[in-house]
């Protein structure tokens, strides 16, 4: 009986003691690029517009045109529905847009990544994006199909972003002292940032190849541990009063937190008028947010704005 | 003794597992992963300022932390600020003495406070929120009588502070500023209302009662008319229906409240259940109700929607969120009504500029 004992405390010391190196080690493994390009947390802003509206309507037009988005959408046949809805609704509006999924899937056409796992259907598709389109295209927009988008508003918010910098925006998350972008809330990569990233993708000491030493990080930090490498850091998108232009919930989501929390502010406290993104969403409340965006609005209100966008070819829904 | 230390190996491997797993749960409580802590929004936290700022010239409005002021600064709203003096319009909300904190809260906060004048009808007064007590009893089957009182006291207290007057339901979403667009084209001293055209039963059709519908003057004041003569009756257990009848026997006319696209604009359900092809089953009433052909996917509503039905209290700040606040920046949308004669020839004299987004003449 008491060597059972023993053996068994034996056994819940030896365990806590293995967990911790492991994490230790971990912590330092990631900590060590820190050290190494130490920059102040601060936020991305979106533009002012006053310089802007003093150009002329062409130029303006011209200057809208500038941006071209490349759109990366990584799938798994079970997100089927998810998947239609976001090639029916907001992915019309990118320049171009592409899915990458890990196996074929009969229904929709695809890029196959061949691959289960997600850092690794990552890697491939920003490599893909990098040796097909990275003279074609200035940014590059990865997402989950549970995310809408509205890509007008991104290249709004890059209006003085020049991307030959490397930027790497989106919803940051801190984990202790590490920032990286959730995919959830979609990320915005500069061509620069692509080119950096692709030129670490095969080296397995800074991009890992699949997952964690014992357990997987998730797709999304593994990114941003590249990214380091690369001097690449992770920058939170926020509007002129400081609120989240990418998001990782949804707008009913927002409404039903400020109901409880501010329930004289419920509109005013949501969400940025500019948003980006929105998580979480079904595929039917990607059809009522294509409507509630791009058709739905009040009669007699004008915006005199500095970029024009023109409806896309062949769409009915917008 | 090979299985005694069998025993002690295996109680070791579980001490190990379970060191483990405790051990993982008290440093993810300890490192604490930071998640998606939104910031306050503080409206003076120095972060605000990013140093990429320096170079650009800050307009003066920004140092006025007003919530909504900087997202709305390039927002021009004189055409539907010049339809709100031109298009009086009266709401008055159907509620009930359960429903103010429930319902009626949530439209006050939102679309209620876009009419020109709004009133809350319920069976009892109440002072605070406040509420017309019709002093009824409530109950669907009081509706109809609820609808008469409210129009009757509309009639006795307001009938020269609007033109048009609007009934809705506590879980109805307006979009006002499209319902003047809607009837600017109409002159008030016409006796016809609007709303979502239903085709049976009266010949002329009758207008749903939960999307709502909204009376000409001259048509409120013919409904009234319609109990001192007796022409029509009190008693209905069908709000809408009765109603619609009254509103025939009377020779209102139930006009056509669809834009110059064909699109219907008051709607009896929420966007998702009219956007969303097949959502509403081939064996339901809607489709043998609506007057015109009914249509399912996006060309069910029109971009100038004026209503929409059974909106609980989130979809209402949802609504109020997709219509006022998010849009698409710089989007050149696809249907650009004409403005109504007399609006074109104000505002062109105001605005000497031509603004790209305003497309006048454009069916």
């Amino acid at each position: 009986m008491l060597s059972e004992g023993s053996s068994f405390l034996k056994g819940v010391m030896i365990g806590s003691i293995f967990y911790a190196l492991i994490t230790v080690l971990g912590h330092i493994k990631i900590g060590h690029g820190n050290r190494m390009h130490h920059h102040e947390h601060h936020h991305l802003q979106a533009p002012n517009k006053e310089e802007i509206l003093k150009i002329s309507e062409d130029e303006r037009m011209e200057l809208s045109r500038s941006f071209r988005v490349y759109c990366i959408i990584l799938v798994k046949p079970r997100d089927v529905s998810l998947w239609a809805a976001v090639k029916e609704t907001w992915t019309k509006h990118c320049d171009k847009a592409e899915f990458f999924s890990s196996e074929d899937v009969k229904v929709f056409e695809s890029i196959n990544m061949e691959t289960n796992d997600m850092w690794l259907m990552m890697k491939k598709a920003y490599k893909y994006a990098f040796d097909k389109y990275s003279d074609q295209y200035n940014w590059f927009f990865l997402a989950r199909p549970t995310t809408f988008a509205i890509i007008e508003n991104l290249k709004y918010f890059l209006l003085k972003k020049d991307p030959s910098q490397p930027f790497y925006i989106g919803h940051t998350i801190k984990s202790g002292d590490f920032e990286y972008v959730s995919v959830e809330g979609g990320i915005v990569l500069s061509v620069e940032s692509l080119k950096r990233l692709n030129s670490l993708l095969n080296t397995s000491e800074k991009c890992p190849e699949q997952g964690g030493m014992i357990w997987k990080i998730s797709e999304d930090k593994q990114l941003a541990v590249c990214l380091k490498y690369a001097g690449v850091f992770a920058e939170n998108a926020e509007d002129a009063e400081g609120k989240d232009v990418f998001n990782t919930k949804s707008v009913g989501l927002f409404i039903k937190e400020a109901m409880t929390n501010h329930p004289d502010q419920v509109v005013e406290g949501c969400c940025s008028d500019m948003a980006v993104t929105f998580n979480g969403l079904t595929p039917n409340q990607m059809h009522v947010m294509m409507y509630g965006v791009y058709r739905l609005r009040g009669f007699g209100h004008t915006f005199n704005d500095a970029l024009i966008f023109l409806p896309p070819n062949g769409s009915d829904n917008d | 003794m090979a299985s005694k230390s069998w025993l002690n190996i295996l109680t070791f491997l579980c001490g190990s597992a379970i060191g483990f797993f405790f051990c993982s749960q008290l440093f993810s409580i300890l490192l604490g992963e930071q998640g998606d802590t939104q910031p306050n929004i503080l409206h003076n936290d120095p972060h605000a300022r990013h140093s990429d700022d320096n170079g650009q010239n800050h307009p003066e409005g920004q140092m006025n932390f007003n919530a909504d002021s900087s997202q709305h600064k390039d927002e021009n709203t004189d055409i539907a600020e010049n339809l709100y003096q031109k298009v009086k319009i009266l709401c008055w909300v159907m509620t009930g003495p359960q429903n103010l904190e429930k319902k009626a809260k949530h439209v006050k906060a939102t679309w209620a406070q876009r009419c020109n004048k709004v009133l809350f009808m319920s069976s009892e007064e109440n002072k605070d929120f406040p509420t017309v007590g019709l002093k009824t009893k409530e109950g669907r089957d009081q509706l109809y009588w609820k609808t008469i009182k409210a129009f009757q006291y509309v009639h006795d207290h307001y009938l020269e502070d609007a033109d048009w007057f609007m009934k809705a339901d506590d879980d109805t979403y307006v979009i006002l500023d499209n319902l003047r667009w809607l009837l600017s084209k109409y002159s008030p001293e016409k006796p016809i209302y609007f709303g979502r055209r239903f085709k049976p039963f009266v010949k002329q059709g009758y207008m749903s009662g939960g999307a709502g519908y909204v009376l000409s003057k001259e048509a409120l004041k013919r409904f009234i008319d319609a109990f001192k003569t007796e022409k029509c009756t009190h008693s209905s257990s069908i709000e809408d229906l009765a109603l619609g009848k009254c509103m025939e026997v009377m020779n209102v006319e139930a006009g056509d409240s669809r834009d110059t696209t064909g699109k219907e604009t008051f709607h009896p359900f929420v966007p998702e259940h009219h956007l969303i092809k097949s959502y509403l089953p081939r064996t339901f009433w809607y489709w043998n109700y609506n007057y015109y052909p009914p249509v399912q996917g996006p060309g069910c509503c029109s971009d100038l929607a004026v209503s929409f039905h059974y909106v609980d209290s989130t979809t209402m700040y949802e609504l109020e969120y997709l219509v006022y606040h998010l849009r698409a920046y710089g989007y050149l949308y696809r249907y650009q009504p004409a403005l109504p004669e007399n609006i074109l020839k104000e505002v062109s004299q105001v605005n000497k500029n031509e603004d790209p987004k305003v497309k006048l003449g454009n069916p």
